[in-house]
């Protein structure tokens, strides 16, 4: 420890440096929304704000589920179909007297939980490669969703839904505090707990983490359980937005791409073992606010999609730099 | 007293060949007991039984007098045997606190399920870490920002943290500064002090006299005899080591004292500090040996010369004409080039699940394909002579190569690159794992090759082979070459004794 | 020994899907007589063919050990150029369907560039290009279905039967395919993608150009999927939005069901052949049979993890 900074600034650049990247999207996301909300007509009232909050909390609670595979070098491409999913399930339960309407909403988590399992079972009983078994047990889940709902409508219960996607105080939207509240309750345990250092350690790498008697199975378990947890939460939520459920594969197959995207913009790593949700949300909430940004600044909406392309694009690729310091050309190989 | 550990008929075989047979070892609490062998003696193998990454085909193996199974590192891990390997068994992505506290870490509020307590495991982490003489190590860096010295440090703190009952060291000291090697020593005694039972694998004869109680040597997979340290001298020691039973046959060599322009010549090579100011020649018909302990630079310097690395500095000429070798593309030199027969012949050397015909004329395929067509028929004649000429057994040239037995596999390299008929033949470790039968074929073919004017550079971890194959042998230490024996100079002693990077008359004569 | 079992995978892969491929058209057979007929079987085909190209291209990228997730929108680009260039008169309209394909091309190369130098997963970067894909064309055709028609020639080549009464898309993917069966098998760009499958580091280890190879086969990739949207649009005259988007999970189906590793280095073209037939078949038949779109989802989804349990298992990792 050196005298010149003293242990608790050196802390505090360790603790800089394994956050480097939920900071760096944190950081563009509250200038990107600071350009929003100063250049927006309306400026900074409730209703901007809420919209926004409402927008990126849906995305956000999908990349979450995205993060947690992802984390152990795997990946869940059918988060988007559980989300979608979810939605038609909740569009039918979540409705009745306040009980019913708990159980519903209990339903709809357990289903989603469900879901996960299946997938964890597949990877890690089945051994098949998660991209593969991910995108098959997808298709299980969208056509689960056109059964329950095969033209879009359905309804929820009003009160419940105005409630989550209102404000406090008219000033705090509370899908926000929704999204806060999951990451405290199972993110945040996670995080800490054994199962969850295990999902990094098996992301950094399997090897060690076999010889230093990590528990694998259950870890990888988990982590597809949790991503069907979340990819429910997120199908409530949407519920809640629309008062209504449809079947929507687009919707699905673009939250899904999507949350890659927000898993990458947010700093964690495709290959696994470093970052986490919290870069996520704020990933997912720098891709929302592209999309604000174009309105506000009257750039043709229809190109949209091109940004937001453009943007992962360049993000994915500023990992090549890495490139320029492999000494052994043997080892950019497999 | 019963023992803490006694491994007994231990036998472990991959395909045809043995790493271990019958193999034993028993050692005491409080007591460091020093593994010994040459490479391939099978110590590693042996190591890995214990800490139950390899499960052996037969023996058994008593803790406390109790049989006890491992079938996986967790179960050794439970019983108390705790390993630190060569290969590093730590987490990049986590910090140094999370890797020492990844098993067992302290739990707040409940001890099974409660969130991983981190001040409680950092201040752990800390103290492991001070145990060991590494307090410069920051509990929150990641692990994967260390050098490899610091990062063998964490390695054996975590080791430490988890409390064994036997400790496991399998050259966990190869990347150490000098004060480190003394600090960790320091705790290694103190542990035995507290009645730990301690295994040491290294190959640092001075390491082992200092710190060793017990010695145990093998040989071929097998237990030669085990006796109190400082009951031999580290002559007897090496002796038993290398055996007397070695009947391998060498080709004769023809010891021309040739001239002529060298075929290779290296000036002044560099590499990212693991390879310092490497100076050879070799001229066509010459075979050099590289020896030295495992990994001082000799795989690298393969690399190097076969374009694989980057960041190069020095200069190289073939035929006295400079190149530069920025890729494996630019060995395709006029004339023939340079070929490497790589260290991994199942991932670097051949696409296993493809088949004989494919592996065999991979490298040479444009020399049967006009505008990319390939022409079978000139494919299966060169094929089919080169087969004769290495005798590969094969069950026809369509099976897959992963059918055939190891000796063939790696001939099939062997005549993969052949088939390009170069002029400079890099070896790298090419009898490793293969019968003794084809390895004598081998070492005749590298002297047809040498009489057919290529000019080999032949890097062996068995020294019998150096000096049989080799008309020189350069001995690598730490990335440079530290001695150069030919002729008479060229003893199984004085490799063993430069390898340690030990005087010749220091390893004869110095007690242990 | 462990090779046996290799090349005992593959023919079991094919035998598998050359099985199924028979129990559906029994049970085809046994559900509507018209199911066997003649007509009804090149029909299918037809449609077949479609998929077919796209599989071939996906087959070279998931032989590498890669994947290639921007087919959906690079169809879609292949449909939309080809009938943008057709409203154009003279010249210009003749090109059609040769500017589709450099479209594809285009994109191919740059999803090969991505991979191969910047070494970001193909997954994530095949990604990234398709949404690009998916943004150039809301531009280009500002949200709206586009009015543009396709030419003569496309028409010709996707719906009409010249030879044999056989649909002339069969006969393109039956030329297709032929030139990837001597590409895979006879050349030495074959053996190269192969080998880049089972080994990079031993390919790069035998003077291979490894970056090369892996972005000619994203090129090709891109121009097949581009080709398919041409033929698309020929199909059913014109291109609209997103109607690459049911071709993705379709041709990775296919290819992965024939037999060929997710993992890279396995495969044969044969198999990719009865994959697609067996996608198109399964689809064909739980649409003839009514079953609700829901209830095929479900049961396509359910069919591909099935036979992947059988045959698609990765080793389990141990020290």
């Amino acid at each position: 420890m050196t005298a010149v900074t003293g242990p608790r600034a050196q802390d505090a650049r360790y603790w800089l440096a394994s956050h480097r990247g939920p900071i760096l999207a944190a950081a563009l996301f509250l200038a990107m929304f600071a350009v929003f909300v100063t250049e927006h007509p309306a400026g900074l009232s409730g209703n901007v704000v809420n919209t926004a909050a409402n927008k990126g909390a849906l995305l956000a609670l999908v990349a979450v589920a995205q993060t947690i595979p992802v984390l152990t070098a795997g990946l869940d491409l059918s988060v988007g179909s559980v989300f979608v999913m979810t939605n038609c399930l909740a569009s039918t339960v979540v409705t009745g007297t306040p009980r019913e309407v708990g159980l519903g909403v209990a339903l709809v988590v357990v289903v989603g939980v469900a879901c996960g399992a299946l997938n964890g079972l597949v990877v890690v009983v089945g051994r098949l490669q998660p991209i593969i078994a991910t995108l098959a047990t997808g298709a299980m889940y969208q056509g689960i969703a056109l059964w329950l709902r095969p033209a879009p409508g359905g309804e929820i219960d009003e009160d419940f839904a105005d409630f989550v996607t209102g404000s406090l105080g008219d000033v705090i939207p509370f899908s926000i505090v929704v999204l806060i509240a999951a990451v405290v309750v199972i993110w945040v345990p996670y995080r800490r707990s054994v199962l969850g250092r295990a999902a990094y350690a098996i992301g950094s790498s399997e090897q060690a983490a076999y010889m230093s008697g990590v528990p694998i199975a259950r870890a990888k378990f988990l982590a597809y359980v949790l991503a069907g947890l979340f990819a429910a939460l997120a199908g409530l939520l949407l519920t809640c937005v629309t008062y209504s459920g449809e079947a929507n594969a687009l919707l699905g197959g673009s939250y899904t791409l999507s949350s890659i995207a927000a898993v990458v913009v947010g700093g964690t790593s495709l290959y696994g073992g470093s970052g986490g949700a919290i870069g996520t949300i704020f990933g997912a909430f720098v891709l929302r606010t592209i999309g604000d940004l174009l309105f506000v600044f009257d750039i043709d909406p229809l190109s949209q999609p091109l940004f937001l392309g453009v943007v992962l694009l360049i993000s994915v690729s500023l990992g090549s730099f890495r490139l320029l310091r492999v000494k052994k050309r043997l080892d950019l190989y497999r | 007293m019963t023992p803490l550990l006694r491994m007994e008929g231990i036998s472990k075989h991959y395909g045809g060949v043995r790493a271990l047979e019958g193999a034993r070892l028993a050692c005491a609490r409080g007591r460091i007991h020093a593994v010994l062998g040459e490479n391939g003696a099978g110590k590693s193998t042996l190591i890995k039984v214990l800490a139950g990454v390899v499960q052996p085909d037969a023996g058994t193996i008593e803790l406390a007098g109790e049989p006890i199974a491992l079938p996986d590192p967790a179960a050794a891990s439970r019983a108390g045997i705790v390993s630190v390997f060569q290969e590093l068994s730590l987490l990049p992505d986590l910090s140094v606190a999370d890797n020492i506290g990844i098993v067992d870490p302290p739990r707040m509020w409940h001890r099974t399920w409660g969130p991983i307590d981190r001040r409680a495991q950092r201040r752990r982490a800390e103290a492991a870490l001070a145990r060991v003489g590494a307090g410069d190590i920051h509990p929150l860096a990641q692990v994967r920002d260390l050098p490899l010295s610091r990062r063998q440090m964490v390695e054996i703190a975590k080791a430490l943290a988890r409390d064994p009952k036997l400790l496991l060291l399998d050259e966990a000291t190869s990347a150490l500064t000098a004060a480190d090697v003394a600090s960790v020593f320091r705790v290694l005694r103190q542990l035995r002090d507290d009645g730990l039972a301690i295994v040491f694998i290294s190959h640092r004869m001075q390491e082992i006299a200092e710190l060793a109680d017990d010695c145990s040597v093998y040989r071929n997979g097998c237990h030669v005899a085990s006796f109190p340290a400082g009951s031999k001298t580290s002559g007897e020691i090496i002796e038993m080591m290398i055996g007397r039973e070695h009947e391998s046959v060498f080709p004769p060599r023809p010891g021309r004292a040739s001239s002529e322009r060298p075929a290779l010549a290296v000036k002044n090579l560099s590499w990212a500090g693991r390879l310092r100011n490497i100076d050879l020649e070799i001229r066509p018909g010459e075979v050099v040996g590289l020896g030295g302990l495992d990994g001082q630079g000799q795989r690298d310097l393969l690399l190097a010369l076969f374009g694989a690395l980057t960041g190069v500095t020095g200069s190289v000429a073939v035929h006295g004409v400079p190149v530069t070798l920025s890729s494996p593309q630019r060995t395709r030199l006029p004339g023939g080039g340079i070929a490497l027969i790589p260290e991994d012949r199942k991932t670097e050397g051949l696409m296993l699940p493809m088949s004989v015909r494919e592996n065999l004329s991979f490298a040479a395929i444009d020399q049967f394909s006009r505008f990319g067509w390939i022409d079978r028929r000139a494919e299966e004649a060169a094929i089919a002579s080169m087969i004769r000429l290495l005798g590969i057994r094969a069950d026809g040239i369509d099976g897959p190569v992963a059918a055939l037995s190891g000796g063939n596999q790696q001939k099939v390299v062997i005549g993969k690159w052949l088939m390009t008929r170069p002029q400079i033949i890099l070896l790298n470790d090419p009898t490793r794992g293969i019968d003794v039968g084809t390895k004598q074929e081998l070492y005749r073919l590298l002297r047809e090759l040498a009489d057919g004017r290529a000019a080999l550079l032949f890097y062996s971890t068995d020294y019998d082979e150096l000096i049989g194959c080799c008309d020189r042998v350069l001995i690598l230490y730490d990335g440079a070459i530290v001695n150069v024996l030919e002729g008479d100079a060229l003893t199984e002693h004085n490799i063993v004794a430069s390898a340690h990077n030990l005087t010749a008359a220091g390893a004869a004569g110095a007690p242990p | 020994m462990t090779a046996r079992v290799l090349a005992g995978r593959i023919d079991r892969a094919l035998a598998a899907a050359i099985g199924c491929i028979v129990v559906l058209l029994v049970a085809g057979a046994l559900y509507d007589r018209n199911f066997l007929s003649a007509d009804y079987l090149l029909q299918q085909l037809q449609v077949a063919s479609f998929l077919g190209i796209i599989a071939t291209g996906v087959m070279l990228v998931v032989l590498l050990g890669h994947i290639d997730l921007s087919i959906p929108w690079v169809v879609t680009i292949g449909g939309m150029m080809s009938t943008a260039a057709a409203g154009h008169q003279g010249w210009a309209g003749a090109l059609a369907i040769p500017f589709a394909i450099a479209c594809g091309l285009g994109i191919g190369i740059a999803n090969g560039i991505g991979v191969a130098y910047l070494r970001v997963p193909s997954m994530i970067f095949t990604l990234a290009t398709n949404a690009i894909a998916q943004g150039l064309m809301v531009v280009h055709t500002s949200g709206f279905a586009p009015q543009d028609h396709a030419t003569p020639a496309m028409h010709f080549l996707a719906v009409e039967r010249s030879i044999l009464g056989i649909p002339n898309a069969v006969w393109v993917w039956a030329a297709i395919g032929a030139a990837t069966v001597v590409l895979l098998g006879r050349t030495r760009f074959g053996r190269r993608i192969y080998a880049i499958g089972n080994s990079e580091r031993a390919v790069f280890l035998s003077r291979v150009n490894v970056r090369l190879v892996v972005v000619a086969c994203f090129a090709i990739s891109g121009a097949c999927s581009a080709f398919a949207g041409v033929l698309l649009a020929g199909y059913s005259t014109k291109a609209y939005q997103a109607m690459g988007d049911p071709y993705l999970l379709p041709a990775i189906a296919a290819v992965v069901l024939g037999g060929t590793s997710i993992l890279g280095g396995r495969g044969s073209y044969l198999g990719t052949i009865a994959g697609v037939v067996l996608v198109t078949l399964l689809q064909s038949i739980l649409s003839i049979v009514q079953m609700p779109e829901a209830g095929r989802q479900v049961i396509y989804g359910a069919v591909v993890i099935l036979m992947l349990l059988v045959y698609g298992r990765s080793a389990k990792v141990v020290s």
